[in-house]
């Protein structure tokens, strides 16, 4: 059997469609997905609460073959888990698998995905995670999946580690993955106060404020502000990135803008070379200078 | 409190990633070594969390350098599980260090949340799962009280909580801390401080890299809206051509 964990997020239909290579997928989700489309059967497990050790149980009491999940937190976590318990190989963030016999040629992730590995997976079970955004969503069964209760043994072992509690964020705040507009600051912005011209752009903008690891480590920003490898994964539609130099860390983290607009003293700089549209020249004079135009405009 | 702290020596690299001839290695002849910005966040929470805290890392000889980083940054002991110099594999990674640090009586044992280099999302919790441990992973927050730790990660805009008992294993990420720079008088101390070295040889991996491939960059073509403040105008322009700006 080849089984997909099935989160409640976009990335489990990238999973599920990944898996389809593989061969028949079934899915086993913790909470109500709609998976019509692209799986044949769904074992649905009632758990109170996230514990990833009682989800990775569950996948071990199903005897798969195979177990993908998406390349998340969560997949990550409870993968680890049903491969330890499993004595099982784990592949994180693959891009791409070609099936030989018994053995997994693929592809995948190292460096938040600046290099690949080309590697061979061996061994029964095996397991792995499928890199977000590496393949699109796209359904291809027709028959509804058929949803069957499936309730594995559960005992205080596998529940002892289990979410105790969720606190929700303020209100209005612009979640720097989900915002159309990203106004991104480097070492180019000098200082702290030197965001301050950045917000306002972002403002006026209706966007969210990033920055390079650079300006968080310094302390200018806060971390939750990072774009990159150890931060956030940034899609806008477009990233402005102020005093960005463009290392490879950075990049894996704001590539996924559909636009890049790099404003920098050195025109050799990567980011320029890799942005679709650049100014070349001090930030501080730039910015302000499209803070006040966009005002007189309004 | 008894802490263990595990990092990885990586190649610090830059604007671009060259590969050796073979393609199985970083080509590292102008860079220089570091370790993952999560371990970095490890290495300084076990410093706050105060009492004994012990470094490890399971590498080359080379790798004592990353230890006596953290041996400046405050940490009191260093253990290296000396290799040849190959990359093990997460699976076998995880075994020797379990192995080593089972009997050594750790309450907790931090981790970063991925290795730089490999991202392999597991050795703590693989760690974890031949202890017998709880453990949590992704955290952004710890705090350890009587017995126990509450630690805190980001999910979907918000936070999730848990709450361990020790001894437990948590696996971190940036963020959890601004990590100090060492001290000159840290560093002198870190000089000469006595490494553990341990042996280790290596064991079949059921996930073996036949080869490094640097991925094609579509290629791009930079349109210059001009130099300085001048270019503003233009700037404006095209972010109303996106549909950015209320025209
Ligand atoms: C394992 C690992 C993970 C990492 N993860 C991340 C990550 O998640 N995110 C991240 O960002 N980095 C990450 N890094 C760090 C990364 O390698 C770079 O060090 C960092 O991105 C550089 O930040 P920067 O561009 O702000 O600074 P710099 O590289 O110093 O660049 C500053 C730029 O500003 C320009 N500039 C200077 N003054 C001005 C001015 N007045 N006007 C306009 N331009 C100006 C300069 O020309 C230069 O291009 C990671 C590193 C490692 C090893
Ligand atoms: N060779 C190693 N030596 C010590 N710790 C390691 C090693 N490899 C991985 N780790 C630890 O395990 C974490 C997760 O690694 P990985 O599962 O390989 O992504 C890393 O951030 C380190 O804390």
């Amino acid at each position: 059997m080849i089984l997909v964990l099935a989160e409640d997020d976009p990335v489990a239909l990238e999973a599920l469609t990944f898996a389809r290579r593989l061969g028949e997928v079934e899915a086993i989700a913790f909470d109500d997905v709609d998976l019509d489309g692209y799986a044949t059967r769904v074992h649905r497990v009632r758990v109170d609460g996230y514990a990833p050790v009682a989800w990775a149980q569950a996948i071990v009491e199903l005897a798969p073959e195979v177990v993908v999940a998406g390349g998340t937190d969560r997949g990550h976590e409870v993968l680890a888990h049903a491969a330890a318990r499993l004595d099982a190989p784990l592949a994180a963030n693959v891009v791409d698998v070609r099936v030989d016999g018994d053995v997994f040629h693929l592809t995948r992730q190292r460096w938040g995905g600046s290099l690949l590995e080309e590697a061979r997976l061996s061994g029964s079970p095996k397991l792995l995670t499928v890199a977000p955004h590496a393949v699109a969503a796209e359904p291809a069964i027709d028959t509804p999946a058929a949803v069957e209760e499936f309730a594995p043994s559960l005992s205080d072992e596998h529940l002892a580690v289990r979410v105790a509690r969720r606190e929700e964020p303020p209100a209005g705040t612009v979640q720097l993955d989900k915002a159309r507009v990203v106004v991104g600051g480097g070492r180019g912005v000098g200082s702290a106060e030197g965001f301050a011209i950045l917000e306002e752009l972002a403002s006026l903008l209706g966007g969210a404020v990033g920055g390079s690891r650079v300006v968080t480590n310094l302390g200018w920003r806060p971390h939750s502000d990072q774009v990159g490898q150890t931060g956030a994964r940034i899609a806008p539609d477009i990233y402005i990135a102020c005093g960005v130099s463009g290392a490879i860390q950075h990049w894996v983290g704001c590539k996924g803008a559909k636009r890049i607009l790099a404003i920098n003293t050195d025109k050799d700089a990567p980011l320029v070379a890799k942005a679709d549209y650049a100014v070349i020249g001090d930030l501080h004079e730039v910015v302000a200078a499209i803070v006040a135009e966009l005002r007189a405009a309004r | 409190m008894n802490t263990l702290v595990c990092i990885k020596r990586v190649p610090e690299t830059g604007a671009r990633i060259s590969l050796t001839a073979d393609a199985q290695e970083i080509d590292t002849t102008f860079l220089g070594f570091t370790i993952s910005p999560h371990e970095e966040c490890a290495v300084e929470e076990a410093v706050r969390i105060g009492g004994r805290a012990t470094v490890l890392t399971l590498g080359p000889r080379a790798a004592e350098e990353q230890l006596r980083n953290a041996l400046a940054m405050g940490i009191e002991s260093a253990i290296l599980l000396e290799t040849d110099g190959g990359d093990w594999g997460p699976e076998a990674t995880a075994a020797s260090i379990a192995e080593s640090v089972r009997e050594r009586g750790f309450d907790l044992l931090l981790f970063g949340n991925e290795a730089a280099d490999t991202g392999g999302y597991q050795v703590g919790v693989r760690v974890a799962h031949a202890l017998g441990l709880p453990c949590v992973t992704g955290v952004k927050g710890l705090e350890v009280g009587d017995g126990g730790v509450v630690a805190r990660r980001e999910a979907g805009g918000g936070w999730e909580v848990f709450e361990l008992p020790l001894p437990a294993v948590v696996s971190v990420k940036e963020g959890i801390n601004l990590p100090r720079y060492p001290s000159l008088p840290g560093r002198l101390k870190a000089k000469k401080a006595p490494i553990e070295t341990v042996a280790v040889s290596p064991r079949p991996s059921r996930l073996e890299k036949v080869r490094l491939v640097v991925p094609q960059e579509a290629p791009s073509s930079v349109e210059i809206l001009g130099d300085g403040a001048g270019a503003a105008p233009r700037v404006v322009e095209v972010l109303r051509e996106i549909g950015v700006v209320a025209s």
